[in-house]
């Protein structure tokens, strides 16, 4: 649905939140990924711990490498995940 | 097909040649295969599990690709990285990359190692005697990567 945002979490997230993805109605002044990233610690328990200020998170918006200060707007994919370690 | 993610294995030679493709204008191929140790941070591993972003992991492993064209005259570069189960002396990553002469090739490819390590969506779990466990980003990858960064024009 294009009014809903796309919320996917990889890795150590993944597990610690018990979910890999979800759809999420943009509640009316969360209009960036730093609040965005507070409206879901808000949920309190895992998500709580797991987003708190401190923890190393990567947020995507789109595919996209994001900063706490990237837009986000319904339609879009916004992906939290721990610092990356391929290679 | 300059960049893939996959489960197979990977034949570095047969890369390399196809990336060659009989070009006489390349007279230098650098290549970096990275292998799956059995010790990490002081603990032996028995199997590695290695979950990537599907379609960001490709385009931020294209975008490292242009942005290495954009730094050094290159000719080709093959990037191929595993995902899924691995175990010890497996290959994980290869990187090739061929030029006109082995300076940008070897800088090129070391460029595209670091910052692979720290900008596509991969992440590691390894089995250890103790458990399970996520894989730490390291610092040292991050310093690494942070050597290419051009120096500012506004800093004198």
């Amino acid at each position: 649905m294009s009014g809903n945002l796309k919320l996917v979490f990889f890795a150590r997230l993944r597990e610690d939140l018990g979910t890999n993805a979800e759809e999420l109605a943009l509640p009316p002044g969360v209009g960036t990924v730093a609040a965005l990233r507070t409206l879901l610690a808000s949920r309190g328990g895992s998500w709580a711990a797991a987003l708190a200020q401190g923890r190393a998170i990567r947020v995507a918006v789109n595919q996209e490498m994001a900063q706490p200060t990237t837009p986000v707007k319904p339609g879009d994919e916004v992906a939290f995940f721990p610092p990356v370690t391929g290679g | 097909m300059p960049v893939r993610v996959q489960t197979e294995d990977f034949d570095a030679g047969a890369e390399i040649a196809a990336l060659r493709r009989g070009d006489p204008k390349i007279g230098a191929v650098a290549s970096f295969i990275g292998v799956v140790r059995d010790l990490n941070d002081g603990e032996s591993v028995g199997k590695m599990t290695l979950e990537h972003y599907p379609g960001m992991t490709e385009k931020a492993l294209e975008a490292i690709v242009s942005e290495a064209r954009s730094r050094w005259d290159i000719i080709d570069v093959t990037v191929v990285h595993r995902v899924g189960e691995l175990k010890p002396t497996d290959q994980i990553v290869l990187v090739v990359v061929a030029g006109g002469h082995r300076g940008e090739a070897f800088a090129a490819c070391e460029f595209i190692m670091d910052y692979l390590k720290t900008r596509a969506p991969f992440w590691k779990k390894e089995e250890t005697p103790g458990g399970e466990r996520w894989v730490e980003a390291r610092a040292s990858d991050d310093d690494a990567a942070e050597r290419w960064t051009p120096p500012r024009a506004d800093v004198a």
